[in-house]
């Protein structure tokens, strides 16, 4: 029943989505409003229909209902609910299946929240994002078919992948990489819409996107620093980035849509741009939905690639598809893509943005080459390849730590061409804090180049966007006697755009000094240790080993130690390191313990154990600042969200300037900074 | 020439610099920092060039050659894939279920070691995913294998 349900929703949305795609189409050509009304609520519809199909699916899972084959595939009555219920994503259809739902939903708004809205871009836009829907049901009701029958029906199935269900972060990484990945769609949508419509030449699309980019902007970035925090936790080596492919998959959709972010800021202000901003955007959807084929279709091995048979081919014409299409539109729209202004001096904000794309690009380019070569190699030379972390490191870090100056350059400089005076008052005190940084770098005994440079401009980045924050305060503290704190606040308010990028600086500040530091300053201990004795850990720590223990849960089985953590000699904490047992699973998936302070972790994992606990095997990393790469990442995500809300009183405000003068410019409106 | 198709020019000639600047960095790079997966026959039949790079071994552990001292936390093993064999050491624990017979990845280099025999120093050693799932054999679950820890502690 729940599974018939499920198969013919399915089916009924495919139907609906084409019909919509015609109506919307079709509509807008021979402009006939019900036509595109009416395909406007058959996105309502499929929103609805594939919904069902998520419930029944969820249903399934809670329920044991092992005759749908994806619940026989990833169910198992042993498995704790919460883990059941977020096994909708854990193997290729049920992620198919959850992405389609995302992709519905993220349709039904953009249609709710824009139909009303002019512009013949609206109707272009729905069909695109209707085409993305059509090619994720033929997924679903194909090869990616979630609701098969199980004959006979099996009484018990083998529950998910362990290292799925390990962790509750598993319950919010995949969404967030959901959401962060198919919204995405929506400014590509967007672009596509305008394109169709011959709405190019001006910054509409750009307007009605923004939101929506920052929105899957932020998403993305949470979902990486997620899964960063998940592998962390759960693979037991102590690390978060090992420039795996499915990890790349969702990096380089977020350069470019970064590269957006700053690129569209040059097309408002100064009408260049326009072409790159439209490749930018189709690039990187498109590298969305490669990131899905490299990561769905097994073509690379991978701690988490599903491998699964020809869904591969699928992508594969789906990318090509979107490919000729933009192409033929952006030919298509070549004359409405020239350019009107110009930048004005080196020395400006502009250039610094056309620079930050420069590194952006090449960044992106970088991590495409590498996690694509294996797969060249392999059909060309015929060899079994992989490219190591190495590579990746040697050419992403000089880009890194290039994007970490401009980051404390661009907020510093107007768009205005900038005068000596201006230049060396604004960059003197990040200077100045750059050089402390060496300094205590130094100090600390850091000798790599690149690392020192990293500290130096994360410094300089620091101290530059936070100099934006108090130079604009204290302005409005003399020009209108306000309080700090109300300074600040009213600053912000102001222009939330522009200062929640700020923010979002200062978190990638916190994510790349928490990175360099802990990759510079990374220590690690390993030993074995009978009961009762201990490990030293540096000049006045130890762990000390207390018991070894056991204990059997419904899904699985646990061997666990328990560690007491000295220091000087004092119990300062308990520790319990795990190793887990799933039936499934050759190999134990660890749980390994880990004491967060602000200045960094001290990460211990059970490596091995003797059969008879009489001892175990230990290692302990020590991590500096690792905490902060979790918290920058958390505070990037907060500046976006004050990019992205609409400033108080905006309406009304726009709305009094129209009616009077234009000389009127109160409060709001007016940036109280020059910039 | 006007000054904007002279600057325009400038642009497009310190564009194709970097870019090929860039390129020739990075294919330099990726032609030292390729890993290779090889067998152990393929690692022999390689002769001097596979020396001193990084490399991942994969095969089968033979059995009986593993040799691990825990107090050192220093294993010797060999690792073979039909008739040919290679000789593995790595400092550190192996993972909890590492035993004879079982699939393996090894990441590290082939070194020459002084009396002549040359060693894969491995500095990182993976158990094999096989792509299909096998029941563990009897006797061989963890539930049984570690019955006397569970019954330790019962709480």
């Amino acid at each position: 029943m729940t599974r018939l349900i499920g198969a013919n929703a399915l089916i009924v949305a495919l139907g609906v989505t084409v019909v919509g795609l015609l109506l919307v189409t079709f509509g807008a050509r021979r402009q006939r409003a019900e036509w595109v009304e009416a395909g406007y609520s058959a996105t309502y519809l499929q929103f609805a229909l594939v919904t069902a199909a998520t419930f029944a699916m969820i249903f399934g899972l809670v329920s044991h209902d092992f005759s749908i084959d994806y619940v026989a595939q990833v169910g198992s009555r042993a498995t704790p609910l919460y883990y059941t219920v977020i096994s909708l994503w854990g193997a290729l259809e049920g992620s198919i299946l959850f992405w389609g739902w995302v992709l519905s939903l993220l349709t039904a708004l953009v249609v709710f929240w824009n139909r009303d809205r002019g512009g013949k871009l609206i109707p272009y836009t729905t069909a695109t994002l209707l085409g993305v829907g059509i090619f994720f049901q033929i997924l679903l009701v194909g090869p990616a078919h979630p609701f098969g029958l199980v004959s006979p029906v099996p009484l018990d199935g083998p529950g998910p992948n362990p290292l799925l269900q390990n962790h509750w972060l598993m319950g919010i990484h995949p969404p967030l990489l959901y959401l962060g990945y198919v919204g995405m769609t929506v400014p590509f949508a967007f672009a596509m819409g305008a394109m169709a419509a011959g709405e190019v030449g001006d910054t509409g699309w750009i307007r009605l996107s923004r939101r929506w980019l920052l929105g899957a902007w932020a998403f993305l970035t949470a979902a990486i620093i997620a899964g960063m925090w998940w592998s962390y936790e759960v693979l037991g080596w102590g690390g978060y980035w090992a420039w795996d492919p499915v990890e790349n998959a969702s990096f380089m959709p977020w350069l470019t849509a970064t590269a957006f972010l700053h690129s569209v800021m040059v097309q408002e202000r100064r009408g260049l741009l326009k072409l790159w901003n439209l490749n930018l955007i189709v690039a990187t959807f498109v590298l969305t939905i490669l990131g899905t084929f490299l990561t769905r279709s097994g073509v690379l091995t991978s701690v988490h690639a599903f491998t699964e048979g020809n869904i591969g081919y699928y992508f594969l014409v789906a990318i090509a598809i979107v490919l000729l299409l933009s192409f033929v539109l952006v030919a298509g729209n070549s004359e409405k893509l020239t350019s009107d202004g110009q930048l004005e001096g080196t020395a400006s904000r502009g250039s610094v943005f056309l620079l930050n794309n420069l590194f952006l690009t090449a960044f992106t380019f970088t991590v495409l080459v590498g996690t694509l070569f294996p797969l060249v190699a392999e059909a060309v030379r015929g060899v079994k390849v992989s490219v190591g972390e190495p590579f990746f490191n040697r050419m992403t870090v000089p880009i890194c730590v290039a994007l970490l100056f401009l980051m404390g350059v661009g907020p510093a400089l107007p768009w205005k061409a900038a005068d000596r005076a201006t230049i060396r008052r604004k960059l003197l005190p990040p200077a100045i804090g750059s050089g402390v940084a060496l300094l205590v770098a130094l100090f600390a005994g850091t000798r790599d180049v690149f690392a020192l440079l990293a500290f130096m401009f994360a410094a300089f980045a620091l101290v530059a966007n936070v100099g934006e924050f108090v130079e604009g305060a204290r302005l409005r503290m003399q020009q209108r006697g306000e309080s700090a704190p109300l300074a600040l606040s009213e600053l912000v308010n102001a222009n939330r755009r522009r200062y929640g990028g700020y923010v979002a600086h200062l978190g990638v500040v916190a994510v790349a000094a928490a990175i360099t530091a802990a990759s510079t300053f990374k220590t690690e201990y390993e030993g074995t240790i009978k009961k009762g004795e201990s490990l030293k850990i540096g000049e006045n720590m130890a762990v000390r080993l207390d018991e070894v223990w056991g204990r059997e849960e419904p899904q699985r089985a646990v061997i666990g130690t328990t560690l007491t953590l000295l220091k000087n000699g004092r119990e300062i904490a308990t520790l319990d390191p795990r190793m887990n047992f799933y039936p499934t699973s050759q190999q134990p998936v660890p749980t390994p313990a880990v004491r967060s302070r602000p200045t960094g972790d001290i990460y211990v994992n059970l490596q091995a154990f003797q059969q008879d606990g009489s001892n175990a095997t230990l290692r302990v990393i020590v991590e500096p600042l690792v905490p902060w790469i979790w918290l920058g990442g958390m505070i990037i995500c907060c500046g976006a969200l004050i990019s992205m809300l609409p400033v108080p009183g905006a309406a009304r405000v726009r709305a009094a300037a129209r009616a009077e003068s234009a000389e009127r410019a109160p409060g709001a409106t007016t940036p109280v900074t020059a910039s | 020439m006007s000054s904007t198709s002279r600057k325009a020019a400038t642009l497009t000639i310190a564009g194709v610099i970097v870019a090929a600047a860039f390129g020739y960095m990075m294919f330099g790079g990726l032609e030292s920092n390729v890993v290779y997966f090889l067998t152990p026959a393929e690692l022999v039949a390689r002769g001097e060039g596979v020396y001193d790079r990084a490399v991942r071994l994969g095969g089968q552990v033979a059995p009986g050659s593993v040799q691990w001292d825990a107090n050192a936390l220093d294993l010797k093993f060999r690792v073979r894939e039909g008739t040919h064999e290679v000789v593995v050491h790595s400092k550190g624990a192996p993972p909890q279920m590492f035993r004879d017979g079982m699939g393996v990845v090894v990441e590290g280099k082939y070194v020459r070691a002084a009396n002549g025999q040359s060693v894969f120093e491995s500095k990182n050693l993976m158990i094999k995913h096989s792509e299909e799932y096998r029941a563990p054999k009897d006797g061989q679950m963890p539930q049984e294998m570690y019955k006397s820890l569970i019954k330790g502690v019962s709480s």
